[in-house]
C-alpha cells in the first residue's frame, strides 16, 4: 500500500494522546500514515477529504479527530449546562449508521473514552428522539433527511451549539443526488451557526476529487478547496470473466445460461456475494440458484423492496457467517462490511467501472489481500462491456458522473425549512445558500423566485397573496404564516421520492376478506400491480405468488405455482452504460487484436460482422440499413447508454416522419437504436431525399426536443418528483390512500394546467433541468452528436447484420412506447365489440 | 355523430340510451339530450386551486379559467336551452362566495338566457349566491332524475355525479386510466368536469350495487375522442 504524502504546509505533527497510542500498541497495530495525516490536518483547524479504498481503515481515520478531541475535553462539572452534539456523522444508508456505531464501540470501550454515541434515523422511536433533543450524545450518527429535520427545528441553534466536526461517509455517493443538494444546504446552515466547524469527507476513489473538496468548504472565495489525503493502491483485485462452453445469448439480462457455473463457484467458496443491477434480476437469479441448489446451501436474497424484518434477518445471518451466498442489489453496495465474503459474482454488466470497483471491494476487507471476483455477462455486448470494465479496473480508471448544479425544488424545501426554524433575512439566506458548492452559481433572481414560490406558489397571476405560507414582516424577516406550515414541512421533508408502493400481504387462496392477516412480504410498485389481473402469478421474495387483488393500500397474494410467473419491474435501478465504458467498448470493437481477450464465440461474431458489414472505428457512428419482412430498418450504434438512446430514438423518428420515411417505431438499448418504417430509408439516403448528417444534426436538441418533451410522460414523472420535493403537493402517507383518488390532486393534472397557462413557471424550469440531466441524458446526447459530426458511416445491406441481431431481438419485448395510450384505448374499444355494447345499452 | 359501431376512426361523441332517452356522451365530459336540448355537466369544482392554497398548497390558480373555457366550448357546440350543473359546482362554499370578479362575469355570460339549474352537492350545499339560475336538491324530467349523489340500489333513469368515475384497461402489459361516463343503460354517472379533479375506478367499492355489472359500460374520455369499453374489459 502506498500513501501519497502531500507536503504538509505549515502543519504541525499530529498529536495522538497516550490512550490512543497505547491502544494501537496493545492490538499490535501502528496508526496508518493517512490516519495521522488526517488527524494533523484537522488539528490544524482544516477540513479535509480522505480518499481511500475499502479496508484502509477509513472509518477510524474519520473519527480519530473527534475521539482525540473528546478525550482531551474537561469533564462536565455537576450542574453545568448539558453539552450539545460534538460530531455529526452522516451516511447515505440507515444500515451504515448502525454498522459504524458497532465498529466504533470497540475502540471507545477499550480505551474507556468518555464518549456517548447514538443513531438517529427514520426508524428511531419518537421518545428516543425527544430524549436526544434534551440530552444529545457526543456523536450523533444520522442521515441527510434527519439532519434537515434537526436544522428546521426552532431549537437547532442550541442543539448544535457545541458542534465541532461533521463526518460525511461515502461522500462520493451522497453528492451525486438531490439528497446531496439538501445535505449541502444543511451544511451551509451548520456553518453559519458554527463558523469554526470542520468537515471530514470519506470517499472511494473518484475521477474529480476537487469537486468533493469544494463541497466540503464554503464557496465564499472562488473555488475554495478542502485539504486532501489520498491513499492509493491496495492489492489488485483478482477478476475473471465467467468461462463457459454454453452459448452466450444475443440479448436479454438474465444470464440463466451461467447458473451451473455460478453454482459451482458458490460451492467452491466460503461466502459469495452475488450482485445484480435490478431487483427483477435479483428475484430471477435467486429462483434459478435454488433450482440448482442440490446441496441445499443457505442462499439468501436481499433487495430494497423486501420487508425490513426480512432484510435484517439476512444481514444478521451474514454477520454470523451462516450464509453461503447472498443475491443482492445496490442496497448492499455501500461500505457495509459484514461477514467473511471471499467471492463477489457480478451478474450482468456493471455498467460503470467505478461501480464495479465499489462492489468488488465488498469481498475480503483486508486491504492487502486481493479481492476475488467473477463477472457474468448476460449477453454478447455485455461480454465486451465486462472485458472493458475489467481492464478499466486494473487501470484504475474512474467514471463517476460529473456533479450537477443544485436542484431548485430542493432549494424550495430548504427555504421553507429555514422559515420553520426561525424568521430569516433573504439577503443572509441567499449568502448562506450560495456558499454551498452545488448552489455557488445560483443567481439572486432565481433565488428570489424560489422564495416567492415558497410564499405563494410564484405564479404570474398573483391571487394567493392572502394565503401566503411565509410572509415578509415589518422587520424585513420572512416568517411562516402559522404553525401548521411547519407541521406540513416536517411530514414532507426529504428528496427520496419513491413511486407509489403497495404492501404485499399473504392470504389464503380465494377472495373475500375473511382470510386477511397473513404476513407482509414487502412492497411492490403500483405500476406493476396495475398490469396484473386476478389469478396472475409473479415472482417476489423468491417465491411464486398469485395475485388475488388490491384492498385499500395492500396487495393480497396467495401461494402460487407454475413456470411462467411474471417478474415485477421497478422504476429506476437500471443504470445506463457509463461514457467511459462505452468508449472502451467502441475501442475494443474497432481493434481485432483485442478480440483475443474475448471468448471465441464473441470474437467469431465480430469477425462475421466485419465480413458482412463494417466495424466502425472508435469515434465513428455506424448506421446500417436493411429490409426485413415488409419493413425497412435503420440501426445505429452510438454506444451511449439506454437513456440517451431513447431520447435520440424519439427525436430521430420525429425527423424521419417529417422527411417522409414513415417510421413506425423504434427500440433502444445500451448499445444501439433500431428504427423501422414503411419507406426504404436506404433508397432515400442514396437519392438524397434523406441525409444522415442532417438527421443527426445537433440542432435536434433545440425545437424538436422541446416539442417532443413537453408532451412526454417522462416529463410528467419528473414534474411529479419536483412537485413533491418542492412542497407543491403532499407526499402520500401510509393510511391516506383510503381517502380515494377523486379528492387528491394528481401532479399530472397540475402539470397540464401549468403547461397550458404558465409554461415558464419556476417549477417547470426545474423539471426541465432535471429531465435533461436525468431521464433524457441530453448532455451526453449532445456530446455524442458533436463527436460523430462528419464521422457517420452508412452501410446499406440486403439483410440483417450480425451486430444488429441483439437489438432486433428487443423489438416486441419493449412495452409500447410513449404516447400509445390512445391507440390502446381505441383497440380496447373495438374489442368491446358491437354485441357487448348492444347488450350494455339495452335498458 | 357516431354511435356504437366498432369504428376505426375515433369519435368525439357517442349516443347512448338511458331509461329510454337518447343522450350524447361528449369526449369533453358533458352529456347532451338532443330531444330536450338539455346539457348536463357535473362536478365543476370551480375554485379548487384557491381552496388548496388556503390550506398551504399553492396549486396553479388557473383551474377555474380552464374549466370555464372548456365549458364555454361545449355550450357553444350544443347551444342547449336547459343546463343542469349536477352539484359540486364549486369546490367549497368559500369559493362560491369569493370567486374573483372576472370569472364571475364570465360565468354569468355563459349562463346567459339559458334555463340553468344548480343541483346542490356535498362540497357546495348552499346555492351559489347571486348567480343566475335555479337551485334544487334534485330535478325529475320525463322519467329521468338528476341528482348529485347516486341513490342506493337500483334507480332507473338516474343521472348522477359525485363519484368522479374513472376506468382502467390493461392492454399489452400497459395500463391506461381515464375519467369516464359509467352506465348500465338504466343509470348514468357523469365524469367530473373540473380541471383539477381526479377520478375513482368504477370497480371500486363506492360503486358497489349501483350498476347491473353485466351491462356496465365505461365511456372513457381520451385525448382525441371518447371510447366505449365493455365492463368485462375494465380492470
Amino acid at each position: 500500500m502506498e500513501h501519497r504524502t502531500h507536503p504538509i504546509d505549515g502543519i504541525a505533527a499530529p498529536f495522538l494522546p497516550a490512550p490512543f497510542s497505547a491502544w494501537f500498541a496493545t492490538r499490535g497495530w501502528q496508526p496508518r500514515a493517512h490516519q495521522l495525516e488526517l488527524l494533523a490536518r484537522t488539528q490544524a483547524g482544516r477540513s479535509a477529504l480522505l480518499i481511500a479504498p475499502t479496508g484502509a481503515g477509513k472509518t477510524l481515520a474519520g473519527f480519530l479527530p473527534t475521539l482525540t478531541d473528546l478525550a482531551a475535553r474537561p469533564k462536565r462539572k455537576p450542574g453545568a449546562a448539558r453539552r450539545g452534539v460534538h460530531t455529526l456523522y452522516i451516511s447515505p444508508l440507515k444500515a451504515l449508521a448502525v454498522d459504524i456505531q458497532r465498529n466504533l464501540n470497540m475502540p471507545v470501550a477499550e480505551m474507556e473514552l468518555p464518549v456517548t454515541m447514538e443513531t438517529r434515523t427514520g426508524d428511531t422511536p419518537t421518545h428516543k428522539r425527544q430524549r436526544q433533543k434534551h440530552a444529545p450524545p457526543d456523536i450523533l450518527l444520522t442521515t441527510p433527511e434527519q439532519l434537515a429535520l434537526l436544522i428546521a427545528s426552532p431549537d437547532a441553534d442550541r442543539f448544535f451549539s457545541d458542534l465541532r466536526f461533521v463526518v460525511f461517509d461515502e461522500l462520493h455517493s451522497l453528492v451525486i443526488s438531490k439528497r446531496g443538494h439538501l445535505l449541502s444546504l444543511a451544511l451551509a446552515r451548520l456553518r453559519r451557526m458554527r463558523p469554526e466547524l470542520q468537515t471530514i469527507g470519506l470517499s472511494a476513489t473518484v475521477a474529480e476529487p476537487d469537486e468533493l473538496r469544494r463541497w466540503l468548504v464554503p464557496q465564499d472565495t472562488a473555488r475554495a478547496l478542502s485539504d486532501i489525503v489520498t491513499v492509493s493502491g491496495g492489492a489488485k483485485p483478482h477478476i475473471t470473466i465467467l468461462e463457459t462452453e454454453e452459448r452466450v445469448p444475443w440479448a436479454g439480462h438474465s444470464a440463466l445460461y451461467a447458473i451451473p457455473k455460478v453454482y459451482e463457484a458458490i460451492r467452491a467458496h466460503r461466502t459469495t456475494l452475488l450482485f445484480v443491477n435490478t431487483r427483477s434480476q435479483a428475484e430471477l437469479l435467486f429462483r434459478e440458484l435454488w433450482r440448482a441448489n442440490d446441496d441445499n446451501l443457505p442462499i439468501a436474497l436481499h433487495h430494497g423492496s423486501l420487508d425490513v424484518g426480512q432484510r435484517r434477518k439476512v444481514e444478521k445471518a451474514m454477520e454470523t457467517n451462516s450464509l453461503r451466498a447472498i443475491v443482492a442489489t445496490s442496497t448492499l453496495d455501500l461500505g457495509i462490511d459484514w461477514g467473511d465474503v471471499d467471492l463477489v459474482v457480478h451478474v450482468g454488466a456493471p455498467k460503470g467501472a467505478s461501480r464495479l470497483a465499489q462492489r468488488i471491494g465488498r469481498s475480503n476487507h483486508r486491504m492487502d489481500e486481493p479481492s476475488r471476483a467473477i463477472l457474468v455477462p448476460a449477453n454478447r455486448f455485455e461480454v465486451m462491456e465486462c472485458r472493458a470494465a475489467l481492464e478499466a479496473n486494473y487501470l484504475g480508471a474512474q467514471d463517476t458522473p460529473p456533479l450537477v448544479e443544485g436542484a431548485l425544488d430542493v432549494l424550495a424545501q430548504h427555504v421553507l425549512g429555514s422559515a420553520c426554524a426561525a424568521p430569516f433575512d433573504a439577503d443572509v439566506l441567499y449568502g448562506e445558500v450560495a456558499s454551498a458548492a452545488p448552489y455557488a452559481a445560483l443567481d439572486r433572481t432565481t433565488f428570489d423566485r424560489i422564495v416567492d414560490f415558497v410564499a405563494t406558489g410564484g405564479y404570474a397571476l398573483k391571487t394567493y397573496e392572502r394565503y401566503a405560507r411565509i410572509r415578509k414582516t415589518k422587520d424585513g424577516l420572512w416568517r411562516i404564516a402559522n404553525p401548521r406550515i411547519a407541521q406540513q414541512y416536517r411530514l414532507n421533508v426529504g428528496t427520496i421520492v419513491e413511486s407509489p408502493m403497495l404492501n404485499i400481504r399473504m392470504v389464503r387462496r380465494g377472495r373475500g376478506n375473511a382470510s386477511r392477516g397473513g404476513p407482509v412480504l414487502g412492497k411492490v410498485e403500483e405500476y406493476f400491480l396495475e398490469t396484473l389481473t386476478h389469478g396472475d402469478t409473479f415472482l417476489f421474495s423468491g417465491r411464486v405468488l398469485r395475485f388475488e387483488g388490491i384492498r385499500e393500500n395492500e396487495c393480497l397474494v396467495s401461494a402460487g405455482g407454475g413456470e411462467d410467473a411474471k417478474v415485477p419491474y421497478y422504476a429506476g435501478g437500471k443504470f445506463p452504460l457509463s461514457t467511459y465504458l462505452a468508449s472502451e467498448v467502441r475501442a475494443m470493437l474497432a481493434d481485432p487484436k483485442r478480440w483475443k481477450a474475448l471468448p471465441e464465440q464473441v470474437a467469431e461474431w465480430l469477425s462475421i460482422q466485419r465480413d458482412k458489414s463494417i466495424l466502425p472505428r472508435r469515434e465513428d457512428l455506424l448506421v446500417e440499413t436493411f429490409p426485413r419482412g415488409e419493413r425497412f430498418y435503420m440501426v445505429l450504434y452510438p454506444f451511449e447508454g439506454r437513456l440517451a438512446h431513447q431520447t435520440l430514438g424519439m427525436l430521430l423518428t420525429r425527423r424521419l416522419e417529417r422527411a417522409g420515411a414513415h417510421p413506425l417505431g423504434f427500440v433502444a438499448n445500451d448499445y444501439a437504436i433500431a428504427v423501422w418504417g414503411l419507406n426504404d430509408m436506404a433508397a432515400m439516403l442514396k437519392d438524397g431525399r434523406l441525409s444522415l448528417a442532417a438527421l443527426m444534426d445537433e440542432d435536434m436538441l433545440g425545437d424538436d426536443l422541446e416539442a417532443w418533451i413537453a408532451d412526454s410522460w417522462l416529463l410528467k414523472r419528473t414534474f411529479r418528483n419536483c412537485a413533491l420535493i418542492s412542497g407543491l403537493v403532499e407526499k402520500r402517507h401510509p393510511g391516506q390512500e383510503k381517502t380515494g383518488r377523486q379528492v387528491t390532486v394528481s401532479a399530472d393534472l397540475i402539470y397540464d394546467v401549468l403547461r397550458a397557462h404558465e409554461p415558464d413557471h419556476i417549477l417547470m424550469q426545474a423539471t426541465w433541468a432535471d429531465a435533461a440531466q436525468g431521464l433524457l441524458d441530453v448532455r451526453r446526447l449532445g456530446e455524442m452528436l458533436s463527436r460523430i459530426r462528419g464521422r457517420i458511416v452508412h452501410k446499406s445491406l440486403s439483410r440483417i447484420s450480425p451486430l444488429a441481431v441483439p437489438i432486433m431481438l428487443e423489438i416486441g419485448k419493449e412495452a409500447v412506447a410513449g404516447d400509445a395510450n390512445e391507440a390502446l384505448l381505441g383497440e380496447a374499444s373495438r374489442l368491446s365489440g358491437e354485441e357487448l355494447m348492444q347488450e350494455a345499452l339495452e335498458a | 355523430m357516431n354511435s356504437l359501431a366498432p369504428a376505426t376512426g375515433t369519435s368525439t361523441a357517442l349516443t347512448v340510451r338511458i331509461a329510454g332517452h337518447e343522450a350524447v356522451c361528449d369526449w369533453r365530459g358533458v352529456l347532451f339530450f338532443p330531444q330536450m336540448s338539455l346539457m348536463v355537466v357535473s362536478d365543476l369544482h370551480l375554485e379548487k386551486g384557491a381552496a388548496y392554497a388556503r390550506r398551504g398548497r399553492m396549486l396553479p390558480p388557473y383551474d377555474t379559467a380552464a374549466t370555464l373555457k372548456r365549458l364555454a366550448t361545449t355550450l357553444a357546440d350544443y347551444d342547449p336551452e336547459i343546463v343542469i350543473s349536477l352539484g359540486d359546482s364549486f369546490h367549497d362554499d368559500h369559493g362560491a362566495a369569493h370567486m374573483p370578479g372576472p370569472f364571475r362575469t364570465r360565468l354569468v355570460e355563459l349562463i346567459g338566457a339559458r334555463d340553468w339549474h344548480w343541483i346542490a352537492g356535498n362540497h357546495d350545499p348552499a346555492p351559489p349566491p347571486d348567480l343566475p339560475g335555479h337551485c334544487a336538491q334534485e330535478i325529475a324530467i320525463d322519467g329521468l332524475i338528476f341528482r348529485h349523489e347516486p341513490a342506493k340500489g337500483n334507480a332507473r333513469g338516474e343521472i348522477a355525479g359525485h363519484l368522479h368515475p374513472g376506468a382502467r384497461i390493461v392492454r399489452r402489459g400497459r395500463s391506461v386510466r381515464r375519467a369516464c361516463f359509467a352506465s348500465d343503460g338504466s343509470r348514468l354517472i357523469m365524469p367530473a368536469f373540473g380541471s383539477l379533479t381526479g377520478s375513482l375506478n368504477v370497480l371500486d367499492r363506492p360503486f358497489d350495487g349501483l350498476f347491473a355489472r353485466e351491462r356496465l359500460a365505461a365511456y372513457m374520455l381520451g385525448r382525441q375522442g371518447i371510447y366505449a369499453i365493455a365492463g368485462s374489459m375494465l380492470r
